[in-house]
Formats: C-alpha cells, structure tokens, sequence
C-alpha cells in the first residue's frame, strides 16, 4: 500500500494552465474524491499520476518514492476510465487479464484472479464477451475490474459512474465504499456528482481552474464550505442565497430578512456594513407559528416530495423565493401564508464580492497547497 | 423496402442491370477476345459466336508468339513475375516503414511533424516524368537503375504516403485512453502498439495496403523507364504485343485476363474482411 503525494504541480497545455502550482497528499488507504465542474483539472490531475501525461513542474510521489519521470507502466497503478476505455477486440476475460499478464502471472494464477475480482463485481457470466456485447454496467464493471485486478496500491476512479444508469449508480454508490475499503488501496476518485463525492470519500478536494479550493471531510465540505460556489455545488435541494447587509445591535449582529431581524450566531464582527451573501441551507429552514420571534412571513408557492425530504418553495413578501425541507412525513402546512424561522447557528455569510465564507471558523480553505 | 411496389422492384432490376452491363462490357469483350485470334476478333461486323481457342494462353504461357512474320519470344510469364514480385515486395517494405511511421504522426506530435507527414504526401504530387529524368541519372550513377532494389526503392514513392496517410487516420482514431489503459495495466509502448494498435488499425492497414498494391501493380511510367526487359512488369510487357506484323489483340486480351486476376482475385478475397472490418466500427468500445 501506498500513500500518494502531489508537490507544486502545473500542467499548462499551450497559454492554458491547467493545473496551478496544485499540492496533494493522500493518505495510504485513504478515499480522496476529486470534486468539480467539467474543466477543473480533476482528469487531468489523474492522468498525471497515472503517468499518461507529464506534468510540466512538480513531482509526484507514490509510496514516498518519485515518480514523476517514470511511464506508466512502471507505476503500479490501476484507472477505470470515465469512457471505460475497453479495449474493443478482446473479450471481458482478457481485458480484466491485462495487468495480470503484464507481471507475467501464470496461467492459472490469472484465470484464478480474473474469476475472483469478476465475481466480486458480478460480472462472471459475460466474461466471454467482447464490449461490444456488453451493457453499459457491464462495461463499467469490466472496467472497474480491470483497475481492481492486480491489487494495484493506489486505485484511480475517473467519474466511473458517469455513463451508467441510475440505478446501477445508485447501487455502485453503496457497493464501492466497501469494495474500495477491502481493498486497502489508495483511492483517488473523480465525479462531478455530490452524493457520490459525500458517500465515497473520507476526504474531498473540491476543485475549480486547476486549483484546489477546499479540501475537508465532507462533514466540514458540507457544514463549512469556502466559498459560495462550493456551498452551491454540494446540496440537493441547492442552498438559498439571499443577499443581506448585517448590522450591529444590542443582541449582537443581525440580517435584515423580509423586515425580519434574525440575529446570527457566530464571530461576524468583520461583516458588519459590507455586503453579503447569507447562505441558507433549505433543511435550517422550517416552519414555525406566528408569533415566533424572528419568524418570517411567507407565501407557499408549491410543494414537491424529494424522496426522503418534502421539499416546499415559499416566496417572502420582498417577492424572494425560498427553498424549505423538512423530513418526508412530517406534518406541515401545503398552502397559503406561513411563517419560517431560521436556524441561524447552520446559517453561513460570505462576501458577496469575492465569495467567500466570511468567519471561517474551523475551515480548511487550500489554495495552491498552503492554508489561507 | 416493404412498401416498393413491384412495378418499382422490376424498374430497379433493370436500371441495375443496364449499369452492370455498361460497366462490365469492357471486361468481357476481352475476356472474349483473349479466346479468340486476330482473324476473329477483326472481323467486321463483330461476332457474338466464335470458336473459342487456347492459342492465345499457350503463345503466353510458353513464351512463343507466332506472327505472321515469324515466331516471336515474348517475356509474359516473366513479366507476371516481375509484377507480382515488385507489387508484393514494394508493399510489404510500405507497409514496414509507413505503419510505425503513421501511428508516431498519429500519437507523438512533435516539432515539425505535420510539415514531414505533408512533404511525404507531396510526393504523390509530383510529375512522376519530371522525377524520372534525375532520378535515372541518380540510379545509374549508383547502379540501382534496372535492379529489383531500386525499383522498389522508387515504388515508395507510390505505396508509401498512401500508407502513411490512410493508416494514419485510423491510428487517430483509436481513442487514446485505450492505449492509455493497456500502459496502465503494466504494459510498454511497443506491446501497445502490438496488441492495441495494430489490431484496431487493422482494417485500415488492409485497405491501404490492397490500395498501395493495386496503384503499385498498374504502375507502367517508372518500370519504363528504369527497367529493361527482364525486370519488367506486366504493364510495361504488354507493349510487346505491338509488332511489326501488327496488334495481337488476341494475346492482349489473354495478357490482360491474366494481369487482372491477381488483383482481383485479391481485392474480392479481401473485400469481405475489408467491409466486415470498416462497417463495425472496431473501435467503438
């Protein structure tokens, strides 16, 4: 097993940089998920310690030792291919077989480890298929096979779950932690949707123009994120964001919400007079009777159950849409005027020019590798 | 196709027919003609029913043109040779140089790659007669004029920027991340090459190759000028059946039955593969 080490890498394709001046260390064991919009850099961070790309500065270290200057398939890696990247004119067999035949196992030795990790990932009764007779979940497990095979130390998963329907996503989601954890490896796995990052990794980096923008827990990700963007990205329904102007009183520092005074808990001594973006996620919102301080009258617009949520949109009287969730099953008015109150302790305030998260208490912000 | 009438499946029939008869009409008035003698064949008006003979193919086969002047040895047979050797051969070398060269235009691109990819194409541009002037000096000076080597050596010229280009596209085509994969696994850039690349490309190296050997095999301009009789090919032999005591169209058209077979023969074998090949798609994954 190994640890994997990022130091000071930048890859630029022509005047473009892709990867800014990027450091990661990724424990040995550790599930690190690579979150972000198309074009951050996460496939090509992966594809630069796979060593199909070389970086133009930087080193990359797997198990403490340099690998940058090493090909491939000197690495000791294994990738499954957001395209799983099958190759077309063998069959399922032999393409799970590759990394086995590459170190010269035995015949034996490789139909022995072909037929375990494929009945590991059910996929033991098409092994006689070439892809083109595969479905695409098949294909994604004869992909994911073929990475997991040789026990490589440290495994990329680039978006393995992209091209494969929902219900296989859904149900790799829950079957991947545990396989990925048998495993042992060092895990770096690419996706662009947050359920899968939540659910997969013990760390996040969150990724944006080749740059790390946070990296955390998902626990802190979702809590504390750095930035307004990443507290959009994470989160279904997505977050409210109402711009507000906090100000001082006697009880402490407070927004103004639909003439509502709802006073913040938390250091935003900083934020006072400046303009500000106040982030609500839709789950510290709820509804409360009239008369509760701080409540905020409200209209309710509509009403959508979201599997385990009932999901409400409401509009304030300034015209202002709001999301509100709350646990399916649980009573709650569907029409008419309704008050919300608002948790403020899960209330989060940025900046509203730079947008960042303003009181960043606890908060592992990265740029370029150092904490800021 | 259901919903065609039979008025309109008939007119079909028949409008393909005409096309096939148009084109095939060439073909076999001298598949015809090679069973015929000049007599026969000069008869006017034309003559659908003769009485086939085989002189034609034993004046080839043996070597022994009988005219009306006199008998005639005439090099065919040699000349087949010639054609199947320096076609074979020329291709075989293309395809040695031109596969590995097209797949480093395809992957690597490096400084100046695209100029020498094109300059090789240019030579597919060329007057092949104002080449042929310096390039006869060049040879004899060297002594490669009228030798087998140098003669391939110019067939490159034919076979190996068709190769290059065609098998070119078909490397690119590969996606990337399927060597990448192969590498991955453990795997180096040769064995890639080998097992990946190569067996994608497949069909396409067929193809070129079948299209370099059939420009190569109906080459008449080179083997002109830089081959004399014995390393002559067979388009450059045919010009022996214009003697003195006239046109033998007879034995030009069992010349022509016999120098086509090859590269029929081999275009219809390969045809199946080439379109099984093509028409899937091999790399979709």
């Amino acid at each position: 097993m190994a640890s994997l080490e990022l130091r000071n890498v930048v890859k630029r394709y022509k005047s473009q940089t892709v990867l800014d001046n990027l450091s990661l260390t990724v424990a040995d064991g550790e599930t690190l998920v690579l979150f972000g919009p198309s074009g951050a850099g996460k496939t090509v961070l992966l594809r630069l310690v796979a060593g199909v790309i070389d970086p133009d500065e930087g080193k990359i270290l797997i198990g403490g030792e340099d690998m940058t200057d090493l090909d491939a398939e000197f690495r000791g890696v294994g990738m499954a291919f957001q395209n799983f990247a099958l190759f077309p004119h063998m069959t399922a067999f032999d393409n799970i077989a590759t990394p086995l035949q590459a170190n010269r196992s035995s015949q034996s030795a490789i139909k022995t480890g072909v037929q375990s990790v494929a009945k590991l990932l059910k996929i033991g009764h098409v092994l006689s298929h070439k892809p083109r007779a595969l479905s695409n979940g098949q294909k994604q497990r004869t992909a994911l096979a073929r990475a997991l095979v040789g026990s490589p130390p440290v495994l990329l998963l680039d978006d393995p779950l992209r091209n494969v329907d929902a219900k296989l996503r859904f149900e790799m989601r829950l079957e991947l932690p545990r396989l990925l954890a048998d495993r042992g490896a060092t895990v770096v796995y690419v996706t662009q949707d947050y359920k899968e990052a939540m659910a997969l990794g013990d760390r996040i980096a969150v990724m944006s123009q080749g740059v790390i923008k946070q990296l955390g827990t998902p626990e802190q990700i979702y809590r504390e994120p750095a930035n307004i963007e990443i507290a959009r990205l994470f989160g279904d329904p997505t977050i409210n964001l109402l711009d507000v102007k906090p100000s001082r009183d006697a009880k402490g520092i407070y927004v103004g919400l639909s003439n509502v005074q709802v006073h913040l808990a938390g250091a935003y001594e900083t934020a006072v007079g400046r303009d500000c973006v106040i982030g609500l996620r839709p789950e510290a919102l709820s509804f409360v009777d009239e008369g509760t301080p701080a409540a905020i009258p409200v209209t309710i617009e509509a009403e959508t159950p979201l599997n385990e949520k009932i999901v409400t949109l409401v509009r304030t009287v300034r015209g202002r849409e709001i999301l509100v969730s709350r646990p399916a099953g649980t009573p709650g008015q569907t029409e008419g005027r309704a008050h919300i109150g608002v948790d403020s302790k899960s209330a989060l305030l940025f900046d509203r020019a730079s947008g960042d998260r303003i009181g960043s208490k606890n908060v592992v912000n990265l740029r370029s590798g150092e904490a800021a | 196709m259901e919903h065609t009438s039979l008025l309109e499946r008939i007119l079909r029939g028949i409008a393909l027919t005409l096309v096939v008869i148009f084109f095939m009409f060439p073909i076999v008035w001298i598949f015809m003609m090679s069973f015929q003698t000049n007599e026969t064949i000069l008869r006017i008006p034309p003559q659908l029913v003769f009485k086939p003979t085989l002189a034609n193919y034993t004046a080839l086969i043996t070597g022994k043109l009988t005219t009306a002047a006199g008998t005639l040895d005439i090099a065919f047979m040699r000349n087949l040779w010639n054609s199947v050797f320096l076609s074979v051969t020329s291709v075989a070398v293309a395809l040695l140089l031109g596969v590995p060269a097209a797949y480093a235009f395809a992957r690597h691109k490096f400084r100046g790659s695209e100029d020498i990819a094109f300059t090789l194409l240019s030579f597919r541009f060329a007057p092949a007669l104002l080449v042929l002037l310096p390039l006869t000096l060049y040879f004899q000076k060297l002594g490669l004029a009228n030798t087998y080597i140098g003669l391939i050596w110019v067939y490159q010229l034919i076979c190996l920027p068709l190769i290059l280009w065609i098998v070119r596209g078909y490397f690119e085509d590969i996606p990337a991340d399927i060597e990448y994969a192969y590498r991955i696994a453990g795997h180096s850039w040769f064995a890639t090459f080998r097992k990946i690349a190569l067996p994608l490309a497949g069909p396409g190296i067929a193809a070129a190759g079948l299209l370099a050997f059939i420009f190569a095999w109906n080459n008449f301009v080179f083997a002109l000028v830089l081959a004399s009789a014995d390393k002559q090919p067979v388009t450059v032999g045919a010009l022996a059946f214009i003697t003195s005591s006239g046109i033998q169209y007879g034995q030009i058209s069992a010349a022509i039955v016999l120098s086509i077979t090859p590269t029929l023969a081999l275009a219809l074998y390969a045809q199946r593969y080439l379109v099984e090949g093509l028409s899937l798609g091999a790399v979709k994954g």
